[in-house]
Parts: structure tokens; sequence; C-alpha cells
């Protein structure tokens, strides 16, 4: 990993900030967990331990072992070492920016319209591939997919207004 | 004994009927795609592909779900030694000796090697699977609730003690992955929990979702990170190298079985493929007389570590079948398939579900052997198939996880859960905290809380209850010695006054 992050160069966040977050975050998540344990009941009831028994302690198990793993990354010293740089995670967010947008679009246009958009702006703007090729891809795929899923395997994926049109 | 040979006979007419060969070469195809495409694996292969099977009947569903598998672990294969990029986890000590094999010129002994020695570990896995599993099973027909916690409690601790990610890491990302599989309706009480008021989380989280984002979409950020572009070396495989190659292979008869016995005890532990096909490539290192020229193109540092990748692979299914705990993530992903199958896995599929279970024990002799032939004769065809540029697999990738995330309930909710699992399975790689611990925790959550909590309401919450027999106690202390492996290992050779060796070829 570090070095693809030298032959990238430049900046970006510390792998060591990283760490915290992800050890604190994962934390939080043990708190919300046992906020919603002790909601429910962690102790003895009328059918044995309770609702929130197993995950108190499994949401305890968490906070500790955080606990040891923030404890670790303060133990040593930052050795520098860079998370990933600016622009590689500019490449990582070129991906789940269209991705996101993508998910939120399937359940208004349908999986098969929201595939098709996803996999041609992707080929165009990332890959830089001429429109006839994108167009191509992007239709060619959607199209193939509802041949096996629709018609051969008998699975509904989600249509939109496209669709309709089209009588599905 | 006679009558499970019996059983295996019928499975075989089961498998070989048109239909389900056909399924099988289809699988076996999908599974070497899977497996050498970037950010498909065989774990959420297997659950993208998982929605097709639907329709089928529960026997030839497995048939194409494991052969999906069979293919993905060949294809790991072809990636590693042509183009130095590993498909998989456990075809990372592959590419030591496979890609300067290639690099000389060597690709098609290198390649044949490999499949070969893929093929004797998973043969080797499928002979015991076929002895042990029946024995297993029926023995644990007599375990009690305490009995089936302690079995849990034994794989993950095994989690703990054999990965060689941070033991504190590994314990986060597995109690998360409990506390994840916790929300939703209680199944003792039927009391709703952790849900908060939110609609959408009343039914928990998948773990099919979790699969599919943690491995499909979190591993497209990591490539795309990388900004990967592939260079390989051409692949050919004519049939006078496989036949020189063939004739050369028995001279590592005893590699081979030493690799293949690693492959079966890591692969039935939890800890899986991975750790087994590194520990074989290092014990064969250190044993090896041509141990100082490894890493730069022996033959050996092949069949090594993919004799023990395919027998772990294979093996992770026994005690899947058998106990009901999966070995591996694709072995959960092959158990949530069970699930929605309508079928309780566990012991009792032995006696209940019998056409099902040697159907499927069948299906790993002829789909090893088919996946054989398919790879051999058509190497060529998949690594052109890793020349696509990623720039046009990458959003088909998603397309097809966003697909497989919406049929496990038709749910478009699932594809917003399945983006956040990617985005963290991203950052948790990065940090180095496993992701198998996590899904096998969220399938198997219910299960093994339903059994703590059943022994402990038997025993009037004495934990007692699981030191109470010699089966239940030797289970027990078998976890625990898994559990601080790494300190007893490390106590063991200050005695012996050793340096930790067989730790650090890991």
């Amino acid at each position: 990993m570090s070095d693809t992050t030298k032959e990238f160069g430049g900046t970006g966040p510390s792998h060591q900030g990283v760490e915290i977050g992800v050890a604190a975050f994962m934390a939080l998540l043990a708190l919300v967990g046992i906020y919603g344990s002790l909601k429910v009941g962690i102790g003895w009831g009328a059918e044995g331990p309770k609702a929130g028994f197993f995950p108190f302690y499994v949401s305890l198990a968490v906070i500790i072992a955080s606990a040891v793993n923030l404890a670790k990354i303060f133990a040593t010293a930052d050795d520098g070492e860079l998370f990933a740089s600016w622009s590689q995670l500019k490449l990582v967010l070129a991906v789940v920016i269209p991705t996101a947008i993508y998910v939120a679009a399937i359940p208004y246009l349908g999986i098969y319209v929201a595939s098709a958009i996803l996999i041609i702006a992707f080929m165009r703007w990332l890959g830089r591939y001429p429109w006839i090729y994108a167009v191509g891809v992007g239709a060619l795929v959607p199209f193939l997919t509802f041949l096996m899923f629709e018609l051969w395997f008998l699975v509904p994926l989600p249509k939109g207004p496209f669709e309709k049109f089209l009588g599905y | 004994m006679l009558e499970d040979i019996g059983n295996l006979i019928h499975g075989f007419a089961v498998v070989v009927q048109p239909f389900n060969l056909l399924l099988m070469v289809v699988g076996i195809v999908l599974g070497v795609i899977v497996g050498v495409l970037p950010g498909l694996g065989g774990a959420n292969g297997v659950a993208i592909l998982l929605p097709l099977t639907f329709s089928m009947s529960p026997t030839s569903a497995i048939i194409m779900l494991s052969c999906i598998y069979w293919g993905a672990l060949f294809g790991g294969a072809i990636t590693s030694i042509l183009f130095n990029i590993p498909g998989e986890p456990w075809s990372v000590a592959t590419t030591f000796d496979g890609y300067p094999m290639a690099q000389q010129g060597r690709a098609g002994e290198a390649l044949t090697a490999a499949f070969t020695s893929s093929f004797v570990g998973a043969l080797f896995a499928v002979v015991m699977i076929t002895l042990v599993a029946p024995l297993v099973a029926g023995f644990a027909l007599r375990f009690g609730p305490a009995e089936i916690f302690s079995v849990y409690f034994l794989a993950f601790c095994s989690f703990v003690g054999l990965s060689k990610e941070p033991p504190f890491k590994t314990v986060a990302s597995m109690m998360l992955g409990f506390g994840l599989g916790a929300v939703g309706l209680d199944q003792v009480t039927g009391q709703l929990r952790l849900t908060f008021g939110v609609e959408q989380m009343l039914n928990g989280f998948d773990f099919l979702i979790a699969v599919i984002g943690l491995f499909g979409i979190g591993e497209i950020l990591l490539t795309m990170e990388e900004g990967l572009s592939f260079r390989g070396s051409p692949a050919k495989l004519n049939l006078k190298v496989v036949f020189q190659t063939w004739k050369e292979l028995p001279r590592y008869w005893l590699l081979s079985l030493r690799s293949c016995l690693i492959g079966c005890w890591m692969g039935i532990s939890p800890a899986g493929a991975t750790p087994a096909s590194f520990m074989s490539y290092g014990i064969a290192k250190r044993i090896s007389k041509n141990g100082h020229k490894f890493g730069t193109g022996q033959i050996e540092g092949v069949v090594a570590p993919e004799t023990a990748a395919h027998a772990a692979g294979t093996s992770a299914l026994l005690p899947m079948i058998s106990l009901g705990v999966p070995g591996s993530p694709t072995a959960a992903v092959l158990l949530g398939g069970l699930l929605i199958w309508g079928l309780q896995p566990g012991p009792l599929l032995f006696t209940e579900q019998k056409d099902f279970v040697w159907g499927l024990i069948a299906s790993m002799y002829m789909g090893n052997i088919v996946g054989l032939l398919i790879v051999l004769t058509c190497v060529p065809l998949f690594a052109a198939i890793l020349r696509i540029p990623f720039s046009v697999i990458a959003p088909v990738i998603l397309v097809f996880c966003a697909i497989g995330a919406y049929t496990v309930h038709n749910n478009t909710f699932d594809v917003v859960m399945m983006l956040v699992f990617g985005i963290a399975g991203y950052f948790m790689k990065k940090c180095n905290y496993p992701l198998a611990p996590m899904v096998l925790a969220i399938v198997l959550g219910d299960k093994a809380e339903e059994a703590f909590r059943q022994s402990l309401l038997a025993s009037q919450g004495r934990l007692g209850v699981f030191w109470s027999n010699g089966l239940v106690s030797t289970i027990m202390a078998l976890g625990l010695i898994a559990l601080f492996w790494p300190i007893i290992q490390a106590g063991w050779e200050r005695m012996r006054g050793r340096p930790a060796g067989l730790r650090a070829a890991e």
C-alpha cells in the first residue's frame, strides 16, 4: 500500500487519524447499542435473559476492544504514513458519488434505466470512451440483465416509467 | 458406511442429470469469471447470483452455487500467475512463484501446476468430507443448546486466535457483527430491539447485503484507489505443456499431501483458505531443498499454496453441512441459501434431506473434475476478461451488486444499505479490520444467541452449564485454547528458546 502512496505522491489524511476515526466510530455504534439494549432490558425475565442481554454484552465487548485499539494507536508514534493521497481519494469519490446517485434513483427510474445511465456516465467521464461505445455497453448490459432475470429466471426487478411505457 | 456409499451413488445419479450438468458448467464458468474480476469474489459472487436459484429445486440450486465457488477458487490462480494480481486473498501466496514463472515464459507450466494441485487439494478434502461429515452429523444430533453454543464459541474463538489481523480488531469487528445481527425482532421473546422506531430496521441487517457491500463495493473502491492497470503475460496453454507438467508433478507428492492436510485442518476451523495457503507456502519453503530459490519461480511454490487453499476452501463446507456452522464467508452465503430454500442447516440435514446433502457431496466431486477441464481449456478466454478496462468492468459490477442486493428482499432500501456497508468495508479493510468474522457473526448471531439463552434458561442463569459435562467442556476448552493461541504459542516458543518462525512465515 505504501508503494502506491509514494507513487502518487502528494498529501492526504494520515493513516493514524483514520484509524482513530474508525475505532471511535465503532465505539459510538456500540454506545448506541448499549442504549438500545438498556431500553429493552438486560436483566433476567420470565423467559430467561431479556432481549437486551446479548446485545448489551456484545456492545460492551466492542467498546473494550475499541478502547484497546485506540490505546495501541496512541502508544505508537505517528510514522507519517498516509491513509491515501488526495488524488487517490478523489478516484474513490468518483465511484462513491455516482453510485450514491444511482442507488437513490433506482426507486424512481427503475433499475434498468438507472443502470444504463450509470454505465454510460462511468465509461464516458472516467474511461473517456467515445459516446458510441459507452451507449452501446450501457444499453446492452441492462438489456441482457432484463432477459436473464425477468424472462429466464423469473425474478422481477424494480421498474420505472420507461418499462411501463414499453408495456411491462 | 455402506449406506453412505449407496447414498453417494444416488447423489451422482442426481448430479449427472443433463440439467444439473448444464448448471454445473454454467456455475463453473460464472465462478471463474467472478474469481478473475477484481471486486467480485467467491462470497459476493455467490451472494449476487443467489436470486437466480430461487425458482430452482434446492439440489439444483446448491449444485450451481457450489460450482460458482469452485470456479472462483480456480479463477484466483489465473490472475495471480498471469497478472500478479491475486483475484482472491487466498491466491496471494501463489503470486510469489507463479508470477516469476510466467515472466520466464513458463506461464503454461505454472497454470497447469496450479490447476492440478487445486484439483488434488479439493479432491482430498471432498473424500475427507464424504467420510467424516456423516459421522460428525450423527454425533452432533445429540447436542443440546449448551453444546451447540460451545461449537459457535469455538468457531469464533479460532477467528481471534488464528487470523493474521490484530486480535482486538478481530474482536471489535466480530462483536459489531453480532450487534448488527441482533437488530430487529428478538427470536426468543418476540420483542423489537435496537430499531429506535425506524421502520426499515424492523427486519434487521441481512448478511447477504453486508456480504455484497463489504466484499463487492468495498473491493471496487480499493481497486479504484490503486489506479490499477493490468499488464499481463500472454496466456498460452497447449496440451504438450499440460502433459509435461503432469509428468513432473507426481514428484511432489509429499508436498501435496502435507499441503492437503494443512488445508483441511485450517479449512474446518473458520480461519480458512488464506492462512492455509500462506502456512503451506511457508512450511514448503523451509522444508524443500530448493527453499532458498522460492520466490524466483519454483513450481513447488505454486503447488503448495494452491493445494492448501483449495483443500481449505472445500473442507470449509464440512462444518457447514454437518453442524450448520460455516467455515468461510462463502460457506456462510451457501448456508444463507439453504435458509432461503427452506432447509434447516445442521446435523438433521443428513437424515431429513438425504438427496440434497448427497447431491451436494457428489457435485463436489463432479464439479472439480468439470472445473479442471474447463479452466485447462479456456484460460486464454478468461485472461481476456481481465484485459477489459476497469472503467467498463467497474460500473457493470456495481450494477450487478445492486441487483443482487435488491433481490434478497425485493427492497430498494437494501441497496442503500449495500452502499453504506461498502464504504464501511473500504475503511475497515484499509485499517486492517477483518471482514469475514463480521459477516459470520451477522449470520450466526441469532442462532448463537438463542443457544446461549436457552442454555442459561435451563441452568437458571448459571454459566456453569457450559462446563457441565465432558463434551461441552472439551469444546469450550478447545475454544479457549484457540482464543489465546498467539499467547500460548509465544510462551511455548520462548520456553523452547526459538523465535516465532511459523507466525512470521504467515
